[in-house]
């Protein structure tokens, strides 16, 4: 059973005068619509004369279009319009995804539909609509699209090759970013360190396999000019500025919805060709058109991530102290940097990260980003971290093997201390206040090391081979304008929000960042109705709208809690200091001496309970001519958060995972996984315990299963839910979760965020689990997926 | 351009009749047709258990399951069920674990998880998490679904109810 949450440890100072749900499991109210097949999906919105899109999309790698025939498909029944790239350019410009902070970055334009060329098996080339999606499905069989196939570029390891077809002859080559990073004295230290350890750490291709397909119904009505778009995605102000900009529209043309977003991880908050190809036929057409991926169609064009090959190195003295990291990463990212965060961000988050929780001086770090003929990849949940803690991870295991030391042990005596901070990481991440030691020993005990480590070395002597292995982590999160903004894209960091007091007493929060399943509503609505003073059932949230809600960034790099909760929590005690003003007024008294409690204003001396909010809201609506001339009851008021202190705020973390490793069968059973986080102030445990399982979860995916395989011809031979895997409830390990809390002082509320961690840290610990438990055999595995294939070869069995 | 078909079923305690292609599945049906909107479809190819509906008091995919198979018969959505009770300790307990992120799944999961209950009353974690293994849920990480059905498991072998989640005053 889920142990009780230990709230021992959480009780930080309150941050509002009427505290009673932030820090306590709240269930979420509003989530009780999902559960009863009530939530509103974009496929569960059906518009008359809606028209259905299906693309034809490119079935190699590489190929040259030649001419398109439409003639039999737009006889068949139903159909409504088909449209090629040429057509669709007509009205919808080309994009090239580069940040001006990323010096050198380069990428093609890219068409919402392909033009001449299609780079990767899935790009969209012809756009069918029909009036139901059979129909429309049923006419894309008769499109009959000449075609060339092209050679391709497909393993990332020879894409810099002289003798490597240029995919973008007018890039040069095939390199889209290189970085390189040199600080201390790394080949001295490297030459005299007691030891060294090395390994190459390989990172399988995968994506996100949200259930709910990406979608959206684009209408355009012609008569009053607007733009409306229903999206299943993370960021809607993003996503309107990039409709204006790519149509020529300004942002009141654009109202962009997104209700219920059936899982995103990253997925949904990027801008897809078909995204904008879905707009371009609604205006052309005048009509709306809605496009639901299906399974293959998600395999084959939602961004993937991860696909790495990292030569690491560490050095450390006979001591026991590491001195130096070193790593070489070559990632690729397919033909097009996806738009608009660019597919460059996961290496450069690498090589930002390698090494981050360690004290070490000494730091060389190089990386190369490819152009490929396969899926462009882009940020996915956790973004570089999950790879940069495994390798990190790896070699501080290597390390520790190396010196004979435990390997807690000797984490412990190199991490961070607590009392380090604010300081500046090696990498010139600027770190401002971590807990790494606090959460080493609260794993340690957590998980009864000792006896764990007892239990396995009883077992191994029964031919038993189980293993333990760790992850310390670091995650960026609260992203400051440094992330986006200054390398040009328009992407907010900061968030609005707006608090309303509606006439009948309930309080109506407007925010820019909306709810994917992390619970965003539930946590908005504990701190409205604690820091505007009310019973939770009186509060409703409102998110996912750009023609109502204020101007915001939306879910990415866990910021709801951080950003758009201190927004929150701002506007909400800018509408408890309104309330109180205009209970003054009608009061005829000062509103010092009034105080706000659970929905009534109260005399603060006595307690009494003067003016419920149903009358406050009675009053500054109806009857305004009541209060004094010249005052204005400002009964909605907006505020803005934005963390300009630092450039992220980082949290840390630590997991451990314990397996059992078969080394007849290479098989892989996970027994127990834990957690300790650090996501500052925890605003409600049950979320952020569900948060970092379900990340754990996605990471074991990735260390264990999940994998898109690309023939040599660039073709992906697993496109559907059947053959790529994903964790079952039943391969899963129940999920220890407990929390330490350093809130941060960039806000109020001191809230990071808490969405990423887990999958940042669980490739790692899993990884060094299972090459503990091959520790007796000499031999370890650094290839994720680590499947048993793979065991079974490093056993030498295979 | 194919033949329709005249179909007669029960949806949700109402009779419905309709003419339909034989090809159309019984989920598109329920949903483009009946405007139901708890089925949902997350694969289309009987992998991933987010369409599951019931027919004649089993549970099946419905993206697999055509309409006209259902000629007849007695179908049972997520809608229906919540509004007989059916899955009322369930969805409380769902509600008091946080057992659903974005609630894709959910309707599945659901009725997967009350077949179970109905089932196999004594199942242990193991088996419960082996029982789902046909769901896919791709944000919870399993473990709090597993919570919420075990703590019905528990409350029904003690002839419990599970109370109701509200909110403090
Ligand atoms: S949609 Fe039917 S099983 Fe996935
Ligand atoms: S809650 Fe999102 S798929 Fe299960």
């Amino acid at each position: 059973m889920n142990k009780p949450v230990d709230l021992k440890g959480l009780v930080l100072d309150p941050v509002t005068n009427d505290q009673r749900y932030i820090g306590s499991s709240e269930p979420r109210h509003q989530a009780r619509r999902l559960i009863e097949g009530q939530g509103t999906y974009v496929d569960d919105i059906q518009l008359p004369r809606m028209g259905h899109v299906v693309y034809w999309r490119s079935p190699v790698a590489h190929m040259k279009i030649g001419k398109i025939h439409t003639e039999q498909a737009s006889k068949m029944p139903g159909v409504l319009a088909i449209v090629d790239g040429v057509k669709m350019a007509e009205l919808c410009k080309p994009w090239v995804a580069t940040l001006g902070h990323l010096a050198g970055m380069k990428s093609a334009p890219q068409y919402a539909l392909a033009i001449d060329r299609a780079c990767w098996q899935g790009e969209p080339v012809v756009a069918v609509v029909a009036e139901t999606r059979a129909q429309a499905e049923d006419a894309l069989q008769f499109v009959d699209v000449e075609w060339e196939e092209l050679p391709a570029v497909v393993s990332m390891e020879t894409a810099l090759d002289a003798d490597t077809p240029v995919i973008h002859p007018e890039l040069g080559d095939n390199l889209c970013f290189t970085r390189t990073l040199d600080v201390g004295q790394v080949d001295e230290v490297f030459a005299t360190a007691d030891i060294v350890a090395e390994a190459t750490f390989g990172f399988g291709r995968h994506t996100g396999v949200t259930l709910e397909p990406r979608c959206q119904i684009a209408d355009y009505n012609p008569g009053d000019r607007r733009l409306t778009v229903y999206h299943s995605q993370q960021a809607p102000h993003m996503m309107q500025d990039l409709y204006c900009r790519q149509f020529g529209l300004s942002e009141s043309d654009v109202h962009v919805i997104c209700k219920d977003v059936g899982g995103s991880f990253g997925i949904k908050v990027h801008a897809y060709p078909d995204d904008f190809a879905t707009v371009g036929l609604a205006m052309m057409l005048e009509r709306p058109v809605k496009f639901v991926a299906d399974r293959l169609e998600s395999f084959t064009s939602d961004i993937h991530a991860r696909e790495h090959r990292i030569k690491g190195r560490i050095a450390a003295n006979k001591e026991g102290d590491i001195l130096a990291f070193e790593i070489d990463d070559l990632t690729a990212i397919g033909p097009y940097s996806m738009f608009p965060r660019t597919s460059a961000i996961e290496g450069n988050q690498v090589v930002n990260l390698v090494g981050g929780p360690y004290k070490h001086q000494n730091y060389r770090a190089k990386l190369n980003v490819v152009f490929q003929n396969k899926t462009p990849t882009c940020q996915y949940r956790g973004v570089g971290h999950p790879i940069a803690c495994a390798v990190t991870e790896g070699l501080v295991d290597l390390a520790a093997q190396k010196l004979k030391m435990d390997p807690l042990e000797f984490r412990k005596r190199n991490v961070i201390p607590d009392d380090a901070y604010p300081c500046s990481g090696i990498s010139g991440i600027k770190l401002e206040v971590l807990s790494h030691e606090q959460c080493l020993r609260t794993i340690e005990k957590m998980m009864d090391y000792s006896a764990l480590r007892k239990e396995q070395a009883e077992l191994r002597k029964k031919g038993i081979y189980r293993g333990i292995g760790f992850a310390t982590l670091i995650e960026l999160t609260n992203p400051s304008p440094a992330f986006y903004g200054v390398g040009g894209a328009r992407i907010a960091s900061q968030d609005g929000a707006s608090a309303r007091l509606d006439p009948s007493g309930v309080v109506s929060i407007l925010i820019g960042v909306g709810e994917q399943g992390q619970g965003t509503e539930g946590i908005y609505a504990q701190i409205a109705a604690d820091a505007v003073g009310l019973s939770i059932k009186n509060v409703r949230i409102i998110t996912g709208d750009t023609d109502v809600t204020p101007y915001g960034g939306g879910t990415w790099a866990s910021r709801g809690a951080g950003v758009g909760g201190e927004a929150v929590l701002l506007a909400c005690q800018a509408l408890q200091e309104n309330i109180l003003k205009l209970a003054g007024a009608i009061l005829t008294r000062s509103p010092e001496e009034l105080s706000v409690r659970r929905g009534h204003v109260l005399d603060k001396a006595t307690g009494e309970q003067l003016l419920p909010f149903s009358e406050i809201g009675r009053i500054g609506y109806f009857r305004t001519d009541t209060l004094p001339v010249g005052f204005s009851a400002d009964l909605m008021v907006t505020r803005h958060y934005t963390q300009k202190e630092y450039p992220f705020i980082f949290t840390n973390g630590v997991q451990a995972s314990y397996v059992e490793v078969d080394p007849d069968t290479g098989f892989v059973k996970l027994l127990k996984h834990w957690a300790v986080e650090d996501c500052g102030r925890v605003l409600n445990p049950m979320l952020v315990d569900e948060q970092v399982r379900g990340a754990i979860v996605q990471g074991i995916g990735g260390v264990l299963f999940e994998e898109c395989i690309y023939d040599e011809s660039g073709l992906l031979r697993n496109g559907s839910m059947a053959d790529y895997l994903v964790p079952m409830a039943n391969e899963m390990p129940d999920i220890e979760v407990a929390h330490v809390e350093t809130p941060t002082q960039s806000s109020k509320l001191g809230a990071k965020g808490a969405g990423e961690a887990g999958t940042a840290g669980a490739p790692g610990a899993v990884q060094n689990a299972i090459n503990d438990a091959l520790a007796p055999f000499n031999t370890a595995v650094f290839d994720q997926p680590i499947t048993c294939e793979k065991i079974l070869k490093a056993l030498g069995k295979v | 351009m194919s033949l329709k078909k005249k179909i007669t079923m029960t949806v949700n305690g109402l009779t419905v009749n309709a003419e339909i292609e034989p090809r159309r599945h019984l989920v598109d049906f329920l949903r483009e047709d009946l405007h139901l909107k708890g089925p949902h479809l997350g694969c289309e190819q009987g992998a991933c258990g987010a369409c599951t509906v019931k027919v004649d008091g089993k549970i099946i995919r419905g993206c697999l399951y055509l309409a006209v198979q259902a000629n007849g018969c007695v179908v049972e959505t997520i809608e229906g069920l919540t509004k007989s009770g059916a899955l009322a300790d369930l969805q409380e307990a769902f509600m008091r674990h946080n057992a659903m992120q974005c609630g894709f799944c959910s309707s599945g999961m659901l009725l997967a998880a009350a077949e179970l209950v109905e089932k196999l009353p004594q199942s242990t974690r193991e088996e419960v998490r082996e029982w789902i293994s046909g769901n896919y849920c791709r944000c919870t990480g399993y473990h709090s679904i597993v919570d919420a059905i075990m703590a019905v498991l528990q409350a029904r072998a003690k002839g419990e109810k599970i109370k109701p989640v509200v909110a403090l005053a």
